[in-house]
């Protein structure tokens, strides 16, 4: 993997900035998007440099979105705090519930992320008095960016903050799995075993991961809150653990990149495919998982490397002595 | 004798017991590995070689009795910890990352020797260092000419290769071999047998080998394990005239 | 003191017909995935298939309950052999995340399916008079088909375990479940013993969806829905163990009931507690093997 900056690295940028200018008609649009993405590549810290199959990760989303959302609702709403708060709170559920959830693997592991989520849900649903239950918490406002920018309701500015957190989230997170914290997740995932026996505790750098994503997930969550000035119980449903994950294996997990491919891909294909009908949707999407889980593993980025290496075997070209 | 008459051992094991339900497959071993010690442990099938091995390196946990490492009691530590005390092991099937090159697999491995496996910051210079360093590594391995390469691109020989080079990298004082000429070709057995020769003095070696010829020229002692338990220890000569070590080998008893 | 009393009996009478429609659901899936380890999220899907087969045959046909059931049983393990063979085999080698992806793949394709062949709204079911009803014993009323369903359980539990546990099949099972490898070198036809033990947990599961169709409906949403209460038994009980998958089943079908009749504001929560804390304990289940 490259260490160093590569210029395709600025794609991401160009398009939204081209979105800002010439279609600012789907701005709150391609809010949502950025807000799957952030999402996306917290989940992709996890799934796909770690290896931890989890449907559970929209339990640290939505600790992020009803903690930042509760905490606008009640004066604190200053918009960067707002995030801190709900990365914090995300933060520490993940860590206490990975202490458990990460003892198991497989089947268990999975349903006890599915577990978790289940369990935050009832909560939301149950403390109505706190975040409207059903109804959802309405009525957030946060302060004007670095005390200039009011959000508007063309949804120029909540695109440009979600942009921005999109920014640090991705440096953040490049950095990490570019460290040699991030490449002994790498080699976690590939043979834990092996780790171990270089000295590696598995265990501890797991929960960390865990609760570094779950962090994320918050931030997420929280910007969600923020932008959307509403938190609803979906942000704790099944369906939304299920959604990040399609977006990310679609794109292609441990890339980095691939929260930024799915996530447009599967916006788009859900608006052209589900018109009119929901259920109609439901069974492409099915389908589209199944060929991908049996045909396409990479996503859309592995597809891309399986391309270039058919490629290259038909035009060989000289054999690099570069960067490992 | 004083103490200072008696060093510190490499490795030591009191009365170690593990027991699997009703059978003890390691069956009271005392056992000492010396400071720079080249030492070999045989035995039949099923003797609990492998067992004693995951006793010591901490994958299984004893029944009863105690190891010291360095005269350190490990016996409750866990794995991970032990290696960074100083105890490497190469695994009897290879288990190394597949889908990364010989240079990463060893890279990692220094990294985390020196630390620095879980540093966030700082850490591009780190890395460079620890590649370097497992670049002279492999160098001094006549592995370098197959470090860019993925090991799954490497013969399963090769690959045994790296298992040992990436015990080296963590400048271990005790390395355990578990079975490393296995699975190795003739063709390429020369090339593991001029590894072992040439590891460093100041590291103890333990050696679980079926391969005779590698377990007489290379350990000065040989430690039989029959059924778990120690039957005796000694050098090479003293085991191969001694006269159950013969009938075990030959078969008179427990063929396993 | 009485009524006290009685609310104890209905509870666990209750309790134990909800639980043993879980368990005949889950068992299979507790079977295959001891076996195997592939993660199949879309076991409800057998279920579901299952209880619309029954309940289509007795609409259409005019078959009675107690025939349609083993029916429709029969017809799903079928379609399961199909499956399993074009879809499931190719990703046995897979990873986790493949596996998931796929039975979740399976669940949307099967919950769009039964949305388009019979609506949005849970089947009706028109119980056979005979299991309708109640019976008195020691002056109480019970409810007949429940008291059906908990015999029904019973006997399920005991053929499955008499089938495992006392057979030469049985054998074979045990020995894939304990380590496939070994039982191929033995000479075990793993892989068509895998297709008749997952032919078998699906028929199982889709039995179960028949027979429970009155207590879980029988709805486009079932699989999904109910799937972490499947997932749950079978965690809680240890994957490929008949009698944990019933451990947990009673544990969770008359925990839930009691939790929710008893302490309705929290009641939900039970279940999630309790597989937490089991698993805090035993990570490999309370019947598992620790691996």
């Amino acid at each position: 993997m490259a260490r160093g900056f590569r210029l395709l690295e600025l794609l991401p940028w160009l398009a939204l900035c081209a979105l800002y200018v010439f279609l600012p008609e789907l701005l709150p649009l391609g809010t949502q998007i950025i807000i799957m993405i952030i999402f996306a590549l917290s989940l992709d810290l996890l799934l796909g440099y770690t290896g931890i199959v989890t449907l559970g990760h929209a339990a640290y989303f939505g600790v992020g979105a009803y903690t930042s959302g509760i905490l606008a609702v009640a004066g604190w709403d200053g918009p960067f705090t707002g995030l801190a708060a709900g990365a914090m709170a995300a933060a520490v559920v993940g860590l206490v519930m990975g202490l458990v959830i990460l003892r198991t693997k497989g089947l268990a592991l999975l349903m006890l992320g599915m577990a978790v989520t289940l369990i935050f849900y009832e909560l939301a649903n149950h403390f109505q008095a706190w975040t409207g239950g059903a109804d959802g918490l309405q009525g957030i406002s946060v302060k004007p960016i670095f005390g200039l920018f009011e959000f508007d309701m063309y949804g120029k500015v909540g695109f440009a903050y979600a942009a921005l957190v999109l920014l640090a989230c991705l440096v953040f997170v490049r950095h990490l799995v570019l460290s040699p914290f991030g490449r002994s997740l790498v080699g976690i995932r590939e043979n834990a075993t092996r780790m171990t026996a270089i000295g590696v505790p598995v265990q501890q750098r797991k929960l960390i991961v865990f609760s570094v994503a779950a962090g994320i997930a918050g931030v997420a969550g929280a910007l969600s809150a923020q932008t959307n000035q509403f938190v609803g119980l979906n942000v704790l449903s099944f369906e939304l653990s299920g959604t990040v994950l399609i977006v990310l294996v679609v794109g292609g997990a441990g890339r980095l990149y691939g929260a930024f491919l799915g996530t447009p891909i599967y916006f788009a294909a859900q608006d052209i495919l589900a018109k009119g009908d929901p259920v109609y949707w439901l069974f492409w999407l099915g389908l589209i998982l199944i060929v991908v889980a049996t045909f396409a593993r990479g996503g859309v980025l592995g597809l891309y490397d399986s391309l270039v290496q058919r490629f290259s075997a038909l035009y060989p070209a000289q054999l690099k002595r570069g960067n490992p | 004798m004083t103490v200072q008459d008696n060093p510190v051992a490499a490795i030591e094991t009191t009365n170690l017991r593990k027991k699997f339900g009703e059978i003890d497959v390691a069956n009271d071993i005392s056992f000492r590995l010396e400071q720079g010690g080249r030492h070999a442990l045989i035995g039949p099938n099923g003797a609990g070689k492998t067992t004693f091995v995951n006793l010591l390196t901490g994958q299984v946990k004893p029944s009863s009795g105690t190891i010291h490492l360095n005269g350190r009691d490990v016996t409750s530590l866990s794995t991970d910890r032990r290696v960074r005390s100083g105890l490497a092991r190469t695994f009897q099937i290879n288990t190394l990352l597949r889908r990364l090159t010989v240079l990463e697999n060893v890279q990692l491995a220094v990294l985390e020797q020196r630390r620095q496996g879980a540093s966030i910051f700082a850490g591009k210079t780190a890395q460079i260092e620890a590649a370097d360093a497992a670049y002279d590594l492999l160098e001094r391995t006549n592995l370098a000419a197959d470090a860019r390469r993925v090991i799954s691109d490497l013969s399963y020989g090769r690959q045994r290769l790296v298992e040992v080079a990436i015990g080296l990298a963590l400048k271990p004082s005790v390395l355990l071999l578990d079975e490393p000429a296995a699975g190795v070709t003739p063709a390429d057995s020369h090339h593991m047998f001029e590894l072992i020769e040439a590891l460093p003095k100041s590291i103890a070696v333990l050696i679980v080998e079926h391969d005779m010829k590698l377990v007489f020229r290379f350990a000065k002692i040989i430690t039989v394990l029959v059924q778990g338990k120690v039957l005796m220890s000694g050098t090479p000569d003293q085991i191969s005239n001694d006269a159950q070590v013969r009938d075990i080998y030959l078969g008179h008893r427990n063929h396993a | 003191m009485s009524s006290f009393l009685n609310i104890i009996v209905s509870i666990v009478f209750h309790g134990l017909a909800y639980a043993m429609v879980l368990y005949v659901i889950s068992v299979g899936l507790s079977l295959t995935m001891g076996m195997l380890n592939f993660v199949n999220l879309a076991h409800g899907v057998f279920a579901m298939a299952g209880g619309y087969a029954a309940l289509w045959i007795m609409k259409t046909q005019g078959t009675p309950f107690v025939l349609a059931l083993p029916v429709s049983a029969l017809l799903v393990a079928l379609a399961s052999i199909v499956l399993e063979r074009l879809l499931y085999r190719r990703l046995y080698g897979a990873g986790e995340l493949d596996q998931t992806l796929m039975t979740i793949g399976l669940i949307f394709m099967a919950t769009a399916a039964a949305h388009f062949a019979f609506g949005p709204l849970p089947q009706r079911v028109d119980l056979p008079p005979a299991i309708t009803g109640h019976f008195l014993v020691a002056g109480r009323d019970f409810p007949t088909y429940r008291a059906f369903l908990i015999a029904a359980g019973c006997v399920m539990f005991l053929a499955l375990w008499l089938g495992i546990e006392r057979t030469l099949v049985g054998a074979r099972i045990r020995a894939a479940v304990d380590n496939r490898s070994m039982a191929q070198c033995v000479g075990i036809n793993t892989s068509r013993l895998f297709t008749t033990v997952f032919a078998l947990g699906s028929g199982v599961a889709a039995l179960g969806g028949g027979l429970g169709a009155d207590i879980i409906a029988i709805a486009p949403g079932y699989a999904m829905e109910h799937l972490i209460y499947f997932l749950i038994v079978v965690s809680m009980g240890g994957l490929g163990s008949v009698t944990g998958a019933f451990v947990a089943a009673l544990i969770l079908g008359i925990g839930d009931t009691a939790c929710k009749i008893l302490m309705p504001e929290v009641g939900a929560f039970f279940v999630y507690v309790a597989v937490f804390v089991v698993l805090l304990i035993r990570p490999a289940g309370l019947f598992g093997r620790a691996t």
